[in-house]
Order: structure tokens, then sequence, then C-alpha cells
């Protein structure tokens, strides 16, 4: 009995699918705190003129959409969330937090043309998205979409090329409706742009190395850039470096 | 409890939801900060035996067990300081952000059967992209701390977790793929009964992707031989430098409950979860699913078994960072890039083969767990499971995991 109360009761950061009730509706309490923190923060990194600030306003904006997946009972597409919009914006972070070791960009102030057309922009796009949100029929009336059982099984199974939830039995193209190509062309894809990256990231190394007593008596001037790329000297921060971070984040 | 709180003592359902809700926070809250408490007593004993020294031993009679309440104390009665140049806002926050990153990915924590705050489908991934988010508290203390040396440790971390992540997804990938769900309660239950239903005996390759994921985990929770984040010897402290009282502790809290976490998953992985050595249980006739208060002692049991083997992930993490030296950041690149990451893809490959041709590993019948299995699509059309479901035809028949729930 404790354990049941335990596995659905939880006031934590990004929330907990809690049922309808009586008095004090958590679902929607829920909903609006996650939904106030997702679109203040979103104004907040818009407002913001600090590159890092920026990005942790993103990283708040993006977490708290993610608990709006998990209330919605999206576990999947909650913690996918997590994963590549919030520890993407992480590598955003880091290049935020070198860029800002230099002056230009400490400090990042949009003109008032910018912010006009930025404000249309935007605007528009709002609409748009208002005028086709509230024109399908279902969404408009509360409570018209039930629960569902939050499960990844089906997503995974219909990525293998399986199908659960269509076509009806009997068809022919049962179990050959699921999206076993596009997964496959997706996959080899990053693991090209993977390796490609990689590639790109590495130490280049010259064709012939030079004898040791060579470089010792003579001491050619090397440049910095050439101490990256010999990558004898690439402190932590250098550029050098940020190639994996990225690949490690890309991921 | 909640049906409790409404039947019996008749609170209304709101309040009965808050207090439940409430208690499992406060529940989660008390095992990462006495945990830390425990755990910071033992770093110092253990430390101190390994370097023939005796360690704390006045505080609070023989073996020094309050020098950890001492020391709270003493960072609580700390001066705050801040320095002049530091992002004010970012520098207050950057402590809680770590600690909330670790406290979020406890709720998905199994401590036993339905002993979890949040079951969800997918614990594993959620609990992997979690603890990914830990380091946003260490880049942003880095950054806002306006010193040279805290900015070079967070670089160091960030350049460090950010590697990490891929070998150590593919070494959790395995054990999901062997149970087929992401659920780590799920998990769990196929390793119940005697210890070679564990995964990690499961074949040779489990049985080398779990020191691959030991290493992993050492180093995505910053412990020696990669805490290059707070090298002391170059850094000064690294990324908390510049840190004091109880925001320095916020941070130490954060790194403790991670490291507890990170061993309760290998225990929930590879290590049978809740499940002993020996089915004490099970031999007993005892069935931790039922309801009845005897069910509720061997999921006590269980929990208790859990919580021992995370404590023992965490001794060894201790005893790891008093013997081996600090590595250089060229070499913990090196050892992520060119040796875990191609050891876990070569592993997980072989674990993957096994599975497809010796799916009931070397000695036949041997591998049959005691527990229930109770996410109905598992079984197949064949399996117990399947045969209590409504609609037992077809493939695959998805059975929604209540109905199959006794």
């Amino acid at each position: 009995m404790i354990g049941a109360a335990v596995a659905v009761a939880s006031t934590s950061c990004l929330g907990a699918v809690v049922p309808p009730l009586a008095v004090l509706d958590w679902h929607a309490v829920f909903f609006m705190l996650f939904a106030a923190a997702a679109c203040g923060c979103a104004l907040a990194v818009v407002l913001a003129d600090n590159v890092v600030r920026m990005a942790f306003y993103l990283v708040l904006s993006l977490g708290a959409t993610a608990g709006l997946f998990f209330l919605a009972g999206a576990e999947f597409v909650g913690a996918m969330q997590l994963m590549i919009y919030v520890g993407g914006t992480l590598v955003l972070l880091v290049f935020g937090v070198m860029l800002t070791a230099q002056a230009p960009f400490v400090s990042i102030k949009t003109s008032a043309g910018e912010k006009a057309v930025a404000g249309l922009l935007g605007g528009a796009l709002l609409t748009l998205l208002l005028v086709a949100a509230l024109s399908v029929e279902p969404w408009r009336r509360p409570g018209s979409v039930g629960p569902t059982e939050p499960s990844a099984t089906p997503l995974g199974m219909a990525l293998v090329g399986v199908r659960v939830d269509e076509p009806p039995a009997g068809s022919p193209a049962v179990g050959r409706s699921g999206y076993l190509l596009p997964f496959e062309i997706i996959s080899v894809h990053l693991l090209v742009v993977l390796v490609a990256a990689a590639y790109l990231a590495r130490a280049k190394r010259r064709k012939t190395p030079r004898p040791v007593e060579m470089v010792a008596s003579v001491e050619p001037p090397v440049s910095v850039a050439e101490h990256a790329a010999i990558g004898r000297e690439a402190p932590a921060g250098a550029p050098a470096r940020s190639g994996s971070v990225l690949v490690g984040g890309g991921s | 409890m909640v049906e409790y709180l409404i039947d019996r003592v008749g609170l209304p359902g709101w309040l009965a939801w808050t207090a439940a809700a409430a208690l499992a926070a406060v529940l989660i809250l008390n095992v990462i900060a006495g945990g830390a408490l425990v755990f910071i007593w033992a770093e110092r004993k253990i430390a101190a035996r390994i370097q023939d020294r005796l360690g704390p031993t006045r505080t609070g009679g023989k073996f020094g067990w309050l020098q950890s309440l001492a020391d709270g104390i003493k960072l609580l009665a700390k001066e705050d300081l801040m320095p002049d140049g530091a992002d004010g806002m970012l520098f207050r926050l950057a402590p809680y952000v770590s600690f909330c990153a670790s406290f979020c990915a406890f709720i998905a924590l199994p401590f036993a059967f339905d002993f979890v705050g949040l079951r969800l489908n997918v614990a594993v991934f959620f609990v992997v992209a979690v603890l990914g988010l830990e380091v946003f508290g260490v880049i942003l203390a880095g950054y806002a701390s306006a010193s040279k040396w805290s900015l070079f440790g967070s670089m160091r971390e960030a350049a460090q977790v950010v590697s990490y992540e891929v070998p150590l997804g593919m070494c959790v990938v395995v054990p999901v793929m062997l149970a087929g769900s992401m659920d780590m309660v799920t998990i769990a239950e196929k390793q119940a009964g005697w210890f070679w239903n564990w995964y990690l005996f499961h074949d040779p390759f489990t049985f080398v992707i779990f020191w691959v994921y030991v290493t992993c985990a050492v180093a995505s929770v910053n412990r020696a031989p990669f805490d290059l984040a707070e090298a002391e010897s170059e850094l000064v402290a690294g990324f908390h430098t510049e840190y004091s009282g109880l925001r320095w502790s916020f941070f130490f809290m954060a790194e403790y409950g991670s490291m507890f976490l990170v061993s309760a998953m290998a225990a929930v992985l590879f290590l049978g979860g809740w499940n002993g050595p020996v089915p004490l249980a099970t031999l007993a006739g005892l069935s931790e699913g039922t309801g009845d208060t005897a069910g509720y002692l061997v999921r006590l049991l269980g929990m208790v078994n859990l919580l021992g083997k995370a404590t023992l992930g965490v001794l060894v993490m201790m005893w790891i960072r008093w013997t081996l030296p600090r590595l250089r950041i060229d070499q913990v690149m090196t050892t992520c890039l060119k040796y875990c990451t191609p050891i876990a893809a070569v592993m997980f490959a072989g674990a993957m083969l096994w599975q497809l041709f010796l799916p009931g590993g070397l000695v036949p019948g041997m591998r049959r767990p005691a527990g229930e299995i109770r996410e109905g699509w598992l079984e197949g059309p064949g399996g117990r499971a399947a045969a209590s479901a409504p609609t037992g035809s077809g493939d695959l028949v998805l059975v929604p995991a209540a109905q199959v729930r006794p």
C-alpha cells in the first residue's frame, strides 16, 4: 500500500503524473507551473544580454518543456528532451563561456530595429501556430484525449519496423509499416557525421617526422596555430579541443 | 498510501496526494543528505587507513562518528563569500543546479519492488539524461566565479563528462537489451533468483562491460582518478575554488548523491537490483508482490539489499580514489575514446550475438528467474503473462502492465 503510494507520488522539479482531483487539481497546477516557467524563461533568453545567462535561461525553459511532456505522460519524449535539447545546450554554454573570455561578447545588445523584426517574425509564427492548434476540433474540448499507457515499447517497435497500433490485423501491410528505413538512414547519416567530425578534430601529424637531433639543434619559430596543429600544447579550452566536445554532445 | 489516507484517515483527496508526495520527496532528500554525512565520514576513515593514519577519532566517541555533523555545523557558521567580479545570480544558483540534477535522478531509482519515487517506463534513459545535467552547475560555478582556476576546472569537467556519456550510454544499453525494457523495476525483476541470474554473470561480455561501466561511472561523477575538475595540485580547488560555507557543501552533497546513484544503477543493471545473491524470500515461499505484511517485509529486505550493494559501490570508489594517482587530461580522453568506447561497442555486439545464439546460457535451465515478470509483452505468446492476459493471440501482444500486475 505504501509502496503503491510512493510509486505515484512525487513532488519533483520535473513533476509527476497525477490524475485530476476534486478540490485541488494538481495536474492543472503543475501544468501552469511548467508552462509559466517555460514561457518566462524563454522571454528571459530574449531579454538577457549575457551569453551564459541566456544559455542558462534556455536550459530552464527547455527543462520546463520536458516537465510538460512528463505531465502529459509522454515519458520517452520528455527524457529525449532532457537528453538532446538540455544536454545540447550544455555545448552552447561551453561555447558561451569560451566566447565571453573576449570583451566584445561579454554583453550583447540588440538594436531596436532587430527587436522589431524579431518581434514581427515571432508574432507571426505564434499566430500561425495558435490558429493551427485551435482549428483541431478534439483539442478544443477539455479531457477529450484520454490517458494513454506511458510506454516506449510501441515507439521502439515502430522504429524496427513493427507497428503495433496500426494497421488492423489481416491487412497485408501488418508488420511492414514501421519506420525501419528512415531509422537506418538517419543512423548511418549520424555515423558518417560522427566519423567526419572526429576526422576534422584530430591532431594532424607531419608526414615525415624530422630526426630528433635536427629539432634540438635548429628550433624553427613555431606559431601558435602550428602548436595547436601539432597538438603539443593545446590548452583545455582551446578550439583544437572543442571539436571533441562537440562530437560528444552532438551524438 | 493515498487510498489509506483517504479511506481510513479521512483526509480530502488533494491533501492526501500532497502528503504522500511530500513523504516521497522527503525520503529521497534524506537518502542523499543522510547518505552524504555517512559517506564523508567513511571517506575520511578509509583515506586515513589507506595512508596508514587513524582519521577522525575524537568527535563523538571512539571512531569519530560525529565528525561529519561537526563539519556540517562548521560549514553553517562559515561566512558566505562571493568574489567581486562574480556574476552574482549564477554564482548563487550554481550549487543548487548541481544538487537538483542529482536529486531528480533519484526519483526514478527503484529501492525495491514498488519502492520507487516515480515508476518511469524509460527510467534508465531518464537517469542517464538527468545525471548528465549535473555538470551544468559545475560549468556555471566555474564561469560565475570570475576566477581562472574555476574556469579551467569547469572546462575540463565539461569535456570529460560529455565524452564519457558515450561509453556510459553503451554500457547501459546492454542490460536494457537483455531485459527488453528501460524500466528499472522490470530490469531488476528479470534478475531475480540465485546470483547467477544477475546480468553480471549472464555471459562473458556483460562481465567485461560491467567493468567498463564502473570506469565510466567513476569518470562521470568526477571521482579520482578522474577528478581533474578539482585537481588541487594544479587548480587550487578547481571549480569550487571561490565557494565557501553551505554553498560549497551543496556541491559535495551532489557529488556523494551522484556516487550513490551510479552505484545503485550498477546494482540494478548488473547486480540483480534488490534481489540478494540467495533468494531467501522465494525459498521461504514469500512473494514481494503481495500487499500484506509479509510482502512488505520482503520488499524491505530487498531495499536493504539494494542499499548494501550501492554502499559497497561507493566504498569501492573511495578505495579507488585513495589508491590510484590522478590521470592527465589527455590520458582521461584516451581512456574514454580509445579504450572504453571501442570495448563497450565490441561487448555490446558480443552480448547481442550471445543473446541470439545462446539465449538459455551454457547450462540449460539454469537461468530461470524466480520472480514474476509483470510486463506482459516480454513473455511472448507462450509465457505466463500472456496466458493470463485477455488476448493471447498473435506474435506480439501488448498487454498494459496494469492488467498483468497482481
